[in-house]
């Protein structure tokens, strides 16, 4: 799960990791009290939304006066901000951040990971602040420095100063710097976090260590020891239809193509949105419905994919095994007629009665295709988009 | 032969008085693996379809000789399971549950590392070696006894699809397995592929991977080196968009690491044939192997 930059800088106070002065504000009269409580200029306007590469988007302005801060959030609030991160339909700002604005000497970069194959965590910082660390990795990985923590033994002081020498740190910056790098990693630890990164970390003319940026994701499987973390939810920055499939427990991402489909397990949905590519037309979604693939299930998963209007045709690739065919056939068929389906539907299932399921779909008097395979699945399908 | 478990597996189930662990047992039970016992803390002293359960894992395995466990529990409990099976000294623990928290499986990971027990999975459809036993949810029915190619996977549902090709062109496995599909896993693709090596009944091996982190991309390397028999490879996700999780916990393209086009790449570099249209995966094993 992803949070706003503002929450994440909730959190960063919650464990005294130095943050700027500043609060989240919904339109140009709360931006205003903000920068009158704040009571100096320059500050800063930042949008909130869940994507980086922010600034570049124009979603990030200095503001030097009161009349700057209420234009720049007027103008900011309501636009539809297109970064990297976003596609190209961009995403539409609801709320800005107003910081103080800092006098800054030095920007570096400091995240902290999960790393997959070793199992450890990473500390991962560069000098190179502000920059993406995807492009600095490839360009000069030799600024990146990695530390690895074990995490029945937790984080260490020399953890910590491998990070901070390796960052060149000057000796009045060490000593709050480390003691901001151990609230950030209880942090990480404390809430299942999937990702915590500060680009930039800056260092003041003050010699002070100020997160300037705050981007922290979880771990959805752990959400449920985190009731807190759960109301930073902001279902705005969803897919409305993604939104509501959440709510059947169904997995489901809505993507650009014109053909829907719907198939049990993840790995195999995903190689049948590769097949839909491969036999000519695109997949409009990944939709995995688990290894169960209930009546209702199959029923939920029908009204999801035919609220996208690009949907020309379903494909439904169920590898039952265990599951009966036939059970699942009159799931199929009950949930067609619930929802009205007047688009083609391919089907193309195996598992226990196979036979037996088949005839109850060509019986049913719908707009059914069986398919004996995958690829005969994937052909047919293609076919009749195209017609 | 085969790898990792065959007829002397000697199975006990963690979770067993469960909804799943009951079904799933039963059915592996009727597809003839050796059940010699339950645990469900609490329900010690009774029996489960003639099953003797018991409190703890080690006291199911002092008592039956249990040597194999199949973890059942719900996700938020099946940490403390696994940590539990390895400290009673169980050689293989295979757990089945999807959606353990990343932390509990670092710390799992990290237990494990001074131990003797071999963990697959989580999130894994389990272990087969067909016509001997079956420690899993997978449908025994699909599979073809004898081998003699060993299959190993990252996913579920996909495997199924795959070891049914393989069969309906006559070709048998030994053992086919689920490494699972979360981003820390126990078992990896490299640890099967080497057992799949020294196994003298294993003469191919098919490999299945997914988007997101780089155990394709060890794999094909470790084959290159290590691997004499051929392997057929395939990857899903070539459609897959960046940054979305899909489905799988480990399923993530993240930035610009992790996509199906490079592993494919990575694989075809290590000498795998990788299949690029799962309609004819089958097909294509039968010219390799």
């Amino acid at each position: 799960m992803k949070i706003h930059e503002y929450q994440a800088k909730e959190l960063f106070k919650k464990y005294n990791i130095p943050i700027p002065d500043g609060a989240v504000a919904f339109n140009p009269d709360d931006a205003k009290q903000v920068a009158e409580n704040l009571g100096q200029f320059p500050v800063v306007v930042k949008a909130q939304i869940h994507a980086g590469g922010r600034g570049k988007g124009g979603g990030v302005k200095l503001a030097g006066s009161m009349d700057e801060v209420t234009g720049i959030a007027g103008e900011i609030i309501g636009m539809n901000l297109v970064t990297h991160q976003t596609g190209p339909d961009g995403k539409r700002v609801k709320k800005v951040l107003v910081e103080q604005g800092l006098n800054i000497s030095k920007e570096l970069y400091l995240s902290i990971i999960p790393d997959r194959s070793t199992a450890k965590i990473v500390i991962m910082a560069s000098r190179a602040g502000g920059m993406d660390i995807e492009e600095v990795a490839v360009e000069t990985p030799e600024k990146i420095i990695k530390v690895f923590i074990d995490p029945l033994v937790g984080i260490q002081p020399f953890h910590c100063r491998e990070v901070a020498f390796g960052l060149n740190l000057s000796s009045s910056v060490m000593r709050p710097f480390v003691s901001m790098l151990g609230s950030l990693y209880r942090l990480f630890m404390d809430y299942d976090c999937s990702l915590v990164e500060i680009n930039p970390l800056v260092i003041t003319a003050e010699d002070a260590v100020i997160a300037l940026d705050a981007k922290v994701d979880f771990d959805d499987n752990a959400l449920y020891r985190h009731k807190d973390i759960i109301e930073y939810r902001d279902i705005d920055e969803e897919d409305p239809l993604e939104v509501e499939a959440s709510k059947f427990h169904l997995n489901y991402i809505k993507l650009d193509g014109n053909v829907g489909n719907m198939v049990n397990g993840a790995g195999l949905a995903m190689a049948t949105m590769d097949i839909i590519k491969l036999a000519g037309a695109e997949p409009a979604n990944f939709l995995d419905v688990g290894g169960g693939a209930s009546a209702e299930m199959v029923e939920n998963g029908f009204r999801i994919m035919l609220g996208d209007k690009n949907v020309k045709g379903i494909l439904i690739n169920i590898f039952g095994g265990i599951l009966r065919c036939d059970v699942l056939a009159e799931g199929v068929v009950h949930a067609a007629e619930k929802t009205g389906i007047n688009i083609p539907v391919v089907i193309r299932m195996e598992g226990t009665n196979v036979e037996q399921g088949r005839k109850i779909l060509a019986e049913s008097g719908l707009n059914f295709t069986t398919a004996s395979d995958m690829k005969d699945a994937a052909q047919k399908m293609a076919q009749l988009v195209a017609d | 032969m085969s790898i990792f478990v065959d007829n002397n597996t000697r199975l006990l189930v963690q979770g067993i008085t469960g909804k799943e662990g009951q079904f799933h047992t039963q059915q592996c039970v009727a597809y003839g693996t050796k059940v010699v016992a339950g645990v469900t803390p609490g329900k010690g002293g009774r029996n489960m379809d003639d099953i003797p359960v018991f409190n703890t894992v080690k006291e199911a395995v002092a008592r039956t000789g249990a040597n194999c466990s199949m973890v059942f529990v719900p996700p938020a409990f099946a940490a403390d399971a696994i940590m539990e099976a390895a400290d009673a000294g169980v050689d293989i623990i295979v757990a089945i549950t999807e959606g353990i928290p990343v932390m509990d499986m670092i710390k799992v990971k990290n237990t494990l590392a001074g131990k003797t027990s071999r963990l697959i999975g989580p999130n894994c459809p389990g272990i087969i070696t067909p016509g001997q036993c079956k420690i899993g949810i997978m449908p025994g029915p699909i599979h073809k006894p004898g081998g003699p190619v060993g299959v190993v996977s990252r996913s579920g549902t996909l495997t199924y699809e795959v070891v049914h090709q393989l069969t309906l062109q006559g070709i048998g496995q030994t053992t086919c397995l689920g490494i699972g599909g979360d981003p820390v896993n126990g078992t990896n693709f490299i640890d099967c592929l080497d057992a799949f090596e020294k196994d003298p009944e294993t003469t191919g091996i098919v490999m299945v991977g997914e988007i997101g982190g780089t155990a394709e991309e060890e794999a094909s390397e470790f084959i290159a080196k290590h691997v004499t028999k051929p392997v057929v490879g395939f990857v899903a996700g070539l459609t897959a968009p960046p940054g979305r999780r899909m489905g799988h916990a480990g399923a993530i393209i993240s930035g610009s690491s992790g996509t199906a086009q490079a592993k494919i790449e990575a694989m075809k570099a290590g000498g795998i044939h990788i299949c690029e249209n799962l309609g004819i995966f089958g097909e294509l094993c039968s010219e390799v192997f």
